[in-house]
């Protein structure tokens, strides 16, 4: 690594004022929204063209250096973190939106484009686009790219992945790659797919190709209190069940309404264990029909009160609280670390109780706020980094909860990736051979390991690997290679 | 040279001792995609996987909407289990009557008119396991409909046509099927008006279920599904007819029949080339003047999204043209030494994936 090297090309090519290396200039790169996790870099190169990013992925290929994308740097596992020492590439100026066709229902951005900025432009077509991270008022569609972030409005029509048509790419090695297209459909493995959730560790997307949606004609909201955490858990297996396909289907607790409360006066019962809400959407007589059928699902389900957005306010005011519930609930505690593992949808009231045991037994508070239709738990768990042994009370208590997601048959991450957090989870859920080839597939596009190292894989990796074993039944010696 | 080795492996274990014992494989479902098929001779050493024998659903939770199967399972037997509970994959795979896998639609990477609404196969595979190149039993994604974990392998089985991985299991979501379906065929004046019409329905807040493209005795016809509860069907229906301003309703028998026909290409005459295109509303115009010009045969399905080529003559032809046009194609049916027409994105990546699966070239070439 020639880090001399790569500053000094740099500098010669880079207004001073874009290319920070002062200790307070790069305080604010040292982490991402998952601040236990912090380092500094040796510089942040602020690109505001693609040509420069381009440029720079070479120099780091050339000197060595590994270089991480940046956003805005909302990641919640540490995905954005600067590799100490190495280069911040960020984004956030390369946010033009370059074309938008309302008939194709398209969008082609740069990476820097605020989610919901793409909504905000498709807007006065009757379009929007779908995913809807909460943080969707900052993140841009770059990171949501490296995540396949979701959203309460993932469960009908889709995470980001569904949504992108094509990708320019500069991968690690200086390579740009063209990939998918404008079209809905595609021929030969779906590398745009491939690359999305790739976590950074592939190269840059440069411009992104979005599939835009109509706005639908209406929406119908219900929220529902229940007695108990498991008991909304409950209701929505059984409105999955019931073949009915809503828009959305979120669930908060008791201290996520709470928090959600004090935060916007969202409307919120106050005396719920937990709330359900359920949005339907689309034409407005199909709509009505699956209300009347929601309402019988919802009645079976033994709620305590139920009520139904009278209008689009109503409506508004319902999810305002949902989605200012997360960074809320943060308010009430100055520590806190969230999870992101997803359960089958069957088991939700099951697992949710088992966290409700879990939270007890630690000690520590848990507050749930989460994307409930498609099992995607987000338990935040509170605890005073100040109290000694409290932080790792904390981390066993949200180990614990990701092994229950892996024994009921789910995932250690639904949205927020891997990261730097997560990974020494990644054997949990996949064997030593499926890793080794999710190595040798990220050492294909990036054989230095220069793009977000140390993210993903266990025990951060060092390049040089052990050479290729014979395969398990070869050992044995019950097969052979010709 | 010597006849092909065919093999038929009934558990994960038998397709990765066939694949460490051979020099080359190949791989097949129920060959419903010919093109894609492979040749019937080849050097020493070779071996077909028949991979009908590796079938079954593993795990399906109907509540869950999510199943498991092995991929020698053909879909018609999932669609029949699914449909028990109400349940359908909604992106209209094609070939099911014909016998075609789920292994094979995977690797093949085919949708058919349904993927208009909620997006085609890569959006509801969840899950793979497959056998690369070096005889590794690998998985990627998950059983459950969210799943962020590690790279997203089965994206990369999609439209790998057996030459990155032998795929022996496959998890999917499913949908419930909406209880009724209504179609709208709507005559157009001229293909120009036909496209003004998707773009029009583009950007309208109809939700519907499938859009396609025909042509009846040259004339453009579009097909217009709407699909829910039976009883706010007729009244979405008519909104719809007087929105579009006509249309007909087509009676039941012809509205199912209209559909599994497209599913099943028997508009396409069977010995022509059948090659899969996918295109843009923009492109349409150009292409389309070259396919009439031939005297192909077509259907623009997804809203305009897919192109259905029936071609008559040779392949090379329509190779060309649609390199001017930019566009790509997977040929189906018909005599291809090579299964892919026209230009062809990220192939260098593809072969640097390659280089991973399948160091030691069992494969055919991708
Ligand atoms: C209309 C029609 C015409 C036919 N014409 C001919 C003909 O001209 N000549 C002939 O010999 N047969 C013909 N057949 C029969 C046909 O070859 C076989 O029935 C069969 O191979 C179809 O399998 P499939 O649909 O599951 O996918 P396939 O068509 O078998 O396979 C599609 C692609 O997927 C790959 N693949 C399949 N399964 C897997 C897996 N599990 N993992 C990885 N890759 C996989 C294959 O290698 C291939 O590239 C015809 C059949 C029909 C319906
Ligand atoms: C309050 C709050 C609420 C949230 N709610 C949600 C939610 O509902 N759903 C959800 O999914 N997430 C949520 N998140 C997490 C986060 O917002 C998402 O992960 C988001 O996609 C990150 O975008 P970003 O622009 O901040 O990316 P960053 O944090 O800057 O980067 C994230 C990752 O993407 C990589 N990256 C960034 N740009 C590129 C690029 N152009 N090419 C390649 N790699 C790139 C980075 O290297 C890093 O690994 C939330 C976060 C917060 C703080």
């Amino acid at each position: 690594m020639n880090l001399d090297g790569l500053l000094s090309e740099l500098e010669r090519r880079v207004p001073a004022d874009r290319l920070l290396r002062k200790s307070a200039q790069l305080a604010p790169y040292e982490s991402d929204a998952l601040t236990a996790f912090r380092s500094r870099p040796a510089a942040v190169l602020l690109a505001e063209r693609q040509e420069e990013v381009i440029q720079a992925v070479r120099l780091c290929h050339r000197y060595g250096v590994p270089f991480v994308a940046r956003g805005s740097g909302t990641s919640l596992s540490g995905g954005s973190l600067p590799v100490e020492n190495g280069l911040v590439i960020a984004l956030n100026r390369l946010n033009r939106i370059l074309r938008l066709d309302p008939a194709q229902r398209i969008a082609v951005v740069e990476p820097g484009v605020i989610n919901l900025d793409v909504s905000r432009a498709a807007a006065p077509h009757g379009l929007y686009y779908a995913p809807d991270p909460s943080s969707q008022l900052i993140c841009t569609i770059g990171g949501n790219v490296a995540f396949n972030s979701g959203g309460a409005h993932c469960l009908k029509y889709g995470m980001t992945v569904n949504h992108v048509l094509g990708l320019k790419v500069v991968l690690a090695d200086g390579e740009v790659v063209q990939l998918g297209g404008e079209s809905l459909e595609q021929v030969g493995p779906d590398l745009t797919g491939f690359f999305v959730g790739s976590e950074g560790l592939f190269g840059v997307a440069l411009e992104i190709t979005l599939r835009l949606l109509p706005k639908p004609e209406c929406y119908r909201t219900v929220l529902a209190a229940y007695g108990s955490l498991q008991a909304a858990g409950d209701a929505v297996a059984s409105v999955v069940a019931s073949g009915l396909l809503p828009g959305a289907m979120e669930i908060m607790d008791a201290l996520a309404i709470e928090a959600a409360e004090a935060a916007v006066q969202a409307g919120y019962p106050r005396d719920a264990a937990a709330l359900l809400i359920v949005e339907l959407e689309g034409e407005r007589i199909q709509v009505e029909a699956e209300f009347a059928h929601l309402m019988q699902v919802i009645e079976g389900s033994n709620p305590k009160t139920v009520a139904v957005a009278k209008d689009d306010a109503d409506r508004a005011r319902i999810w305002k609280g949902r989605k200012s519930a997360f960074s809320a609930v943060g308010r009430l505690s100055q520590d806190y670390l969230v999870q992101d593992g997803v359960v089958p949808r069957s088991r939700l009231g099951e697992a949710l109780a088992t966290i409700e045991r879990l939270s007890q037994d630690y000690g520590l508070r848990v507050a749930n706020v989460f994307h409930a239709g498609d099992g995607n738990l987000h338990p935040l768990i509170l605890f005073n980094g100040r109290i000694p042994g409290e932080l790792e009370r904390a981390e066993a208590l949200a180990g614990e909860i990701i092994q229950m997601c892996i024994a009921l048959g789910g995932s250690i991450t639904g949205e927020h990736g891997v990261g730097m957090e997560k990974r020494q989870h990644m054997p949990s859920m996949f064997t030593e051979t499926d890793l080794q080839v999710m190595a040798e597939l990220r050492r294909a596009l990036d054989p230095d390991e220069l793009a977000n190292r140390g993210k993903m894989f266990p025990q951060g990796e060092a390049p040089a690997l052990h050479a290729h074993g014979p395969h398990p039944l070869e050992a044995q010696g019950v097969i052979s290679r010709m | 040279m010597t006849t092909l080795t065919i093999l038929a492996p009934q558990c994960y274990e038998d397709v990765q001792a066939a694949i460490c014992e051979h020099g080359r494989i190949f791989v097949r479902g129920a060959s419903s995609k010919p093109a894609l098929a492979p040749p019937s001779v080849d050097g020493d050493n070779a071996a077909l996987l028949d991979m009908r024998g590796l079938r079954g659903v593993v795990e399906y939770e109907p509540g869950e909407f999510v199943f498991t199967a092995r991929a020698g399972s053909s879909l018609r037997e999932i669609a029949a289990l699914l449909a028990e509970h109400g349940q359908h994959l909604p992106f209209d795979p094609p070939l099911v009557d014909q016998g075609a896998t789920l292994g094979g639609t995977i690797a093949a990477g085919l949708s058919g008119s349904g993927r208009h609404r909620y997006g085609g196969l890569r959006d509801f595979l969840i899950g793979v396991r497959f056998v690369d190149g070096q005889g590794r039993l690998v998985r990627g994604g998950g059983k459950v409909v969210k799943n962020a974990a590690g790279f997203d392998l089965p994206k990369l089985m999609i439209g790998s046509l057996g030459r990155l991985g032998v795929i022996v299991e496959a998890s999917f979501k499913a949908f419930p099927q909406p209880p009724a379906y209504a179609t709208l065929r709507v005559t157009q004046p001229s293909l120009d008006a036909a496209l003004t019409t998707i773009a029009r329905l583009n950007g309208s807040n109809f939700d519907l279920e499938a859009l396609d493209l025909v042509f009846e005795e040259e004339r453009p016809t579009l097909y217009v599904r709407q699909g829910g509860f039976a009883a706010a069907l007729a009244e979405r229906q008519e909104r719809l007819r007087s929105w579009l301003g006509g249309g007909e309703p087509l009676p039941e028998p012809e509205e199912a029949a209209f559909w599994s026909a497209g599913r099943e290409f028997t508009w396409a005459p069977t010995t022509w080339a059948l090659v899969k295109t996918p295109v843009t509303l923009s492109v349409l115009p150009a292409l389309d003047q070259v396919l009439q010009a031939a005297g192909a045969q077509r259907r623009y399905v997804a809203g305009a999204a897919l192109a259905w080529i029936a071609w008559p003559g040779d392949l090379g032809h329509l190779d060309a043209y649609l390199i001017q046009l930019q566009l790509g194609g997977l040929v189906l049916r018909g005599e291809a030494e090579w299964p892919f027409v026209g230009v062809r994105n990220g192939a260098s990546l593809i072969a640097r994936v390659k280089r991973v699966l399948d160091p030691f070239h069992r494969f055919p070439i991708l």
